[in-house]
């Protein structure tokens, strides 16, 4: 106990090394630029002035997987899409993670047909599902936080 | 120039072709067998008084329990005259090929590549025959009639797990 405190005064402090690299990653989550439909509208204005998403962080939609934690699948994928999503999810780094926003990328949504998948699940796996049609900013941001509660509980073997 | 009455027209240019034609409510419908039908659209386009030089649409519509089982209608619009035309084709379900009236309207080319992918109607001429909305390795024709409806079942509470065991989850 002294020796924190002699630690404290001289501008020290421990930490454990999975909570450093968990803080670090929750703190600057980079979100890759997927908005396919609508949903994408109601991502674009989270990310804007009013309910920002730069104060997490976030500052701007990576266009590139390669630079990108966060898959934020914004509406629904087709058949014809599903390949292309798979692809640049398998491009990304890891640690990695995919946030599901909106019902058609949860679960299909309306469109039970032959042209939208089911559910991104089938495709990608999900960490985060976000319900709305199109689910509102402020749900979108409880979906991230919830995402970055989950990102602490993490150990670094994890994505070792 | 003035303008033909294309019933009266098309009737007399071609008269074994034409198997039926009405109007009803100011559009006029005119049925045309189907070997027939590239040298009617030329003949609306290319004739004075009729002068149908712009393709709305080509359509295709399933009656599938009746025969013929497959329609396909091409609307016709005439700039100088103001005023549209539909010609109809009646295909069995069995053989539902169609001369392409590609040659005599360019705008076809994609019109006749949709009803090709959603209603399997092929069209014999066309310079690019393949599927345009759908992948190309896709099996079945969606919007014919005996295509399912939706892709699974509902899933509700009562039955959320006996759709479950069928989905494909990805696994990382």
């Amino acid at each position: 106990m002294g020796l924190t405190s002699k630690l404290g005064e001289m501008g020290v402090i421990t930490v454990r090394l999975e909570d450093a690299v968990n803080w670090a990653r929750t703190r600057a989550m980079w979100p890759m630029l997927f908005g396919l439909a609508c949903c994408a509208i109601e991502m674009m204005s989270t990310q804007a002035s009013l309910y920002d998403l730069s104060r997490f962080g976030m500052e701007l939609m990576r266009p590139s997987p390669r630079q990108s934690d966060l898959m934020i699948v914004a509406g629904r994928v087709t058949r014809k899409m599903a390949p292309v999503l798979r692809q640049l999810y398998d491009q990304m780094p890891e640690p990695k993670w995919v946030l599901s926003m909106g019902d058609c990328a949860s679960c299909g949504g309306v469109f039970n047909n032959y042209a939208v998948v089911q559910g991104v699940d089938e495709i990608v796996p999900v960490d985060v599902y976000v319900a709305g049609c199109p689910p509102r900013p402020e749900q979108l941001i409880h979906g991230i936080m919830m995402l970055h509660e989950r990102v602490k509980q993490e150990h670094i073997s994890d994505w070792a | 120039m003035t303008a033909l009455n294309p019933i009266e027209a098309l009737q007399a240019a071609f008269a074994d072709a034409i198997e039926d034609a009405q109007t009803f409510r100011g559009e006029t419908t005119i049925v045309v067998a189907r070997e027939a039908i590239v040298d009617v659209c030329r003949y609306c386009r290319d004739t004075e008084g009729l002068a149908y030089n712009f393709l709305s649409d080509v359509t295709g519509v399933d009656y599938h329990p009746q025969e013929p089982r497959f329609g396909v209608l091409y609307h016709l619009y005439s700039m100088i005259h103001n005023r549209s035309l539909r010609l109809k084709v009646l295909l069995p379900g069995d053989d539902p090929v169609v001369p392409s009236v590609t040659e005599v309207y360019p705008a076809a080319n994609w019109s006749e590549r949709e009803i090709y992918d959603l209603l399997g109607v092929r069209f014999s001429g066309h310079p690019d025959m393949r599927r345009i909305l759908l992948p190309d390795d896709w099996e079945g024709h969606p919007l014919r009639k005996d295509y399912p409806l939706g892709k699974e079942t509902v899933q509700f509470s009562f039955n959320f797990d006996h759709v479950d065991q069928y989905k494909p989850y990805a696994q990382e």
